[in-house]
């Protein structure tokens, strides 16, 4: 880690030439992006009141792009349902928060790849199909944020690892929160109500990342997910069925726990294998099975007044016309293995004739804190599932200075050491340049036309001058093999 | 655009100047790659140094690649490249992979549908060969896993290359000039189709395509892209358009199957694609996504041809979902495919963007003559190349 640290700190110098941070202020009728653009590593761009109509994208690491609200206005990203997402972000170190983000068509803020992410105190309202979307990130926190009237997922977390979604409030939403082949993710203290369905972890099969495990939903309250959904047909979500608090489809290590769900009039918890809500094509490399789910000393009351028309069937089995507090649909082939539930008989269920009973904990007003010997099997010690470090950067490898990097990534496009491309073959280079890589370095930043049989070279200024002379050095010194 | 002209004609003037005795194997790495301590070709790029979440090779800009194949020998690469313009693996000796996988048109062959021995069209449309050492799923349907495994198919297939294993071997076997080169590269008497199959698969390792324009932006060259590329690339990787969620980026392919529901063309029957290897009805129609890297210079598009265009293309996904699935046909269409009611300037600028994708620095020559003495076999003929070079790189 810490070599790769450093190294990353020197790759950014080479790009980038990282001074002291610096603060970048907009206001209203100037453009957030203009100021991304200026705005280097370790860069705060603070936004003031006012309406910001545009897609702000971010591909370098370490912006915080943060709200000023001032007597209660805030910033507003404002899509006017024609711009597809406010924010877009690639880069690792991304923090964003205290913004208002109405009526885009895609997104309010939507990650790929980024690591080490932050995004709180967002106000969210009406941002097409998803709210808060960080996909392929790993460590990531998603926190105190507010997100109603999308159609889909609000909080939507696909594809990443160590991620806390806490305190968040979602409602008048298809989907409140979702943890989609993603591992080791704490979703805890979120209130989720009036959704289609409350807070769904699951299993997408067809995408490259195959697995969805080591979830802790802990102290949510999760309440009156009963809004018709109105997800667009064909989307993953347009399955759901009304008044569903909670979905566990197919992954595996979940633990349910001290959440309190209620007047999910389908049922509090579905726990299902794919055969359920889904209807996507088959992927023979997905386990479509949920594994080891523990659902354990959740308040629940008041589910399943109203269940959807397969549900009210399950239960008609059981005499009964209510949706269950917990239904467990099992596939035909496979049953839920290694599955508990404290306290069965508190609950009116369906299917969880092989689960077991928890080993019961003891729950005192002392042990309801984060400790650190857990008096039990509990996910009580457990505070959060991201990193204590942050993840690493993505630039890992590294050779003596980065110029072997550059000239492979940027030279090599035109030149080779012993062939004719785009541009003349590194011998002739060094036949002509010796070992003068200062006069090498000077060609490089501002070329000129040379040879009549090649054309210009674009000038690769962009580089820092101590990086354009090692890159010199580097092609001066490359021999055959 | 124009860069990407000069860089097509530049790189085909060194075909006939840099191989001097076309029977001499190289013995220089291919230039994406570098020689090791033991004398084998490794991938080079700078994307090596980008990790990715399990290593899978998806994500964002700076990520890391998915698990390719290298360390073949420069000259059993040279060798591949070779063979895989020599019409001698065919039965009539008229066709070669080149003939379908050309490199003037991005190893594609142009048209809709490939054409074998039998001079008729075949089922499917020839997917490009580059950075197919990064694919783990090979073919339109993805039925096949490695390259060695892949072209049993088309060089066996009494429609395509029609040859037999026997036919084959005989064939290099009699062959003096092979039979030293096989030597060469391989180190063993006379050629076997192992060493035959090693050699394709080593040369098409080494076409990699990872130097665009789109590259440098990814590297952290902001200027690389113009402002209209820039905004193409954020209606391809938003989630209206959805584009980036199965071209994910860096390959341009997550590498799954997915149901498109695209319209076949002059009354084919639906192509049922994924379903008649794995024999799942929820795949029928299903296809793996290909890289769009170099997509610009292979149309036309999917797995018939379907579109002549890339803009007639990225107009298929805002057609609405299901639009063009045959009536009484009940497909698992991907959920990605809806109505992202993209306006024609954003088609526009998915199409810029895509054209930023087009790398060719690292084209291989193609041969001047060949062991067996035939003419190098290509998709069209050489007075209609000088032509379809301008429309490819327009």
């Amino acid at each position: 880690m810490n070599s790769s640290l450093k190294f990353a700190t020197l790759a950014f110098a080479f790009f980038s030439a990282v001074a002291g941070a610096k603060t970048l202020e907009v206001r209203a009728g100037e453009s957030i992006q203009d100021a991304i653009k200026g705005a280097s590593p370790g860069d705060t761009v603070l936004v003031h009141p006012g309406i910001y109509e545009e897609t702000v994208y971010i591909d370098k690491d370490d912006i915080t792009l943060r709200g000023v609200i001032e007597d209660g206005e805030w910033p507003n990203l404002e899509g006017n349902k024609q711009l597809n997402d406010a924010i877009l972000y690639s880069g690792n170190g991304f923090s964003v928060e205290w913004f208002k983000i109405t009526n885009y068509k895609g997104n309010a803020i939507m990650g790929q790849a980024g690591n080490n992410f932050s995004i709180r105190n967002n106000w969210i309202i009406d941002t097409g199909v998803y709210g808060i979307f960080p996909e392929f990130g790993e460590n990531g926190l998603i926190e105190n944020n507010v997100l109603s009237g999308i159609e889909d997922a609000a909080i939507y977390v696909g594809m990443s690892d160590h991620i806390d979604v806490r305190n968040n409030r979602v409602f008048d939403n298809v989907a409140g929160i979702e943890i989609e082949n993603s591992r080791h993710a704490l979703v805890e203290g979120n209130i989720a109500h009036n959704n289609t369905g409350g807070i769904l972890v699951f299993i997408t099969p067809g995408l490259p990342i195959k697995t969805s495990y080591d979830a802790i939903i802990r102290r949510n309250t999760i309440i009156n997910n009963n809004t018709p959904n109105f997800a667009i047909p064909g989307s993953l979500v347009s399955n759901i069925p009304a008044g569903t608090g909670m979905l566990i489809l197919a992954s595996d290590d979940v633990i349910i726990e001290d959440n309190i769900i209620t007047g999910n009039n389908t049922a509090g918890i579905i726990v299902t294998s794919q055969d359920f809500a889904t209807d996507v094509a088959g992927d023979s490399e997905s386990d479509p099975n949920p594994d080891r789910i523990q659902i354990r000393d959740n308040v629940m009351y008041d589910n399943g007044n109203d269940p959807v028309t397969d549900v009210k069937a399950l239960m008609l089995t059981q005499f009964s016309t209510k949706g269950p507090d917990i239904l467990a649909y099992k596939s035909a082939a496979d049953a839920e293995r290694g599955s508990c539930v404290s306290q069965k008989t508190a609950y009116r269920t369906f299917g969880l004739g092989d689960w077991t009973e928890c080993d019961r904990a003891t729950v005192r007003a002392a042990d309801a804190v984060a400790s650190a010997t857990p008096p039990d099997s509990t996910s009580r010690a457990v505070a959060s599932k991201m990193l204590s470090e942050p993840a690493a950067p993505r630039l890992i490898t590294v050779d003596a200075n980065g110029a072997e990097l550059v000239y492979q990534g940027i030279c090599a496009g035109c030149h080779t050491l012993n062939v004719r491309m785009i541009g003349p073959p590194v011998l002739a280079i060094q036949a002509q340049y010796g070992d003068d890589a200062e006069a090498l370095a000077r060609y490089i930043a501002t070329p000129e036309k040379k040879r009549p049989d090649f054309p210009t070279m674009p000038p690769q200024d962009h580089l820092s001058e101590a990086m354009r002379i090692e890159v010199a050095r580097y092609m001066l010194s490359l021999s055959g093999g | 655009m124009r860069s990407s002209i000069s860089c097509v004609i530049a790189s085909f003037g060194l075909a006939f100047s840099a191989l001097s005795g076309a029977l001499e194997l190289s013995a220089h790495c291919p230039p994406a790659m570098r020689v090791d301590d033991s004398g084998h070709c490794k991938l080079h790029s700078r994307y090596q140094s980008y990790a990715s979440l399990y290593d899978k090779g998806v994500g964002g800009l700076k990520t890391g690649l998915p698990p390719w194949r290298d360390g073949f020998t420069a000259q059993q690469i040279d060798l591949g490249r070779l063979l895989f313009f020599d019409p001698l693996l065919s039965s009539n000796q008229k066709v070669s992979c080149s003939s379908c996988h050309d490199p003037a048109l991005g190893f594609s062959d142009g048209r809709r549908k490939s054409v074998g021995v039998t001079g008729k069209p075949i089922a499917r449309s020839a997917p490009s060969l580059w950075n197919v050492t990064f694919m783990r799923r090979l073919l339109w349907d993805g039925s096949k896993h490695t390259l060695e495994e892949q072209m049993l198919g088309p060089l066996y297939s009494p429609v395509e290359m029609g040859t037999t294993p026997e036919m084959l071997l005989r064939r290099l076997q009699s062959s003096e000039a092979y039979t030293a080169l096989f030597n060469e590269a391989f180190g063993r008497p006379s050629p076997t189709l192992e060493d035959l199959y090693s050699a394709l698969a080593a040369f098409q390792s080494s076409l990699i395509s990872l130097n665009s324009r789109y590259d440098l932006y990814a590297h952290g060259v902001a200027g690389a892209l113009s402002a209209r590329e820039i905004d193409g690339l954020n209606v391809f990787r938003s989630f209206v358009a959805r584009c980036a969620e199965c071209h994910t980026p860096p390959t341009f392919s997550n590498q799954q199957i997915a149901v498109l529901g695209v319209p076949e063309r002059d009354g084919d029957p639906l192509d049922i694609g994924a379903q008649a290897t794995t024999g799942d009805a929820s795949q029928r129609a299903g296809f793996r996504v290909p890289s769009l890297r170099n997509s610009a210079l292979t149309a036309p598009y999917m797995h018939g041809g379907n579109f002549d265009t890339l803009r007639e293309t990225v107009a298929f996904y805002t057609g609405g979902r299901g639009h063009a699935v045959p009536e009484g046909e009940d497909l698992k269409l991907h959920w990605h495919i809806w109505t992202p009611e993209l306006t024609d300037r954003e088609l526009d600028d998915l199409v810029l963007f895509l054209n930023a994708l087009t790398d060719q620095s690292f084209l291989p020559d193609i041969p001047d003559e060949l062991p067996s003495g035939l003419p190098p076999g290509r998709a069209i003929a050489p007075q209609a190349r000088a032509q379809s070079r301008i429309v490819v790189g327009d």
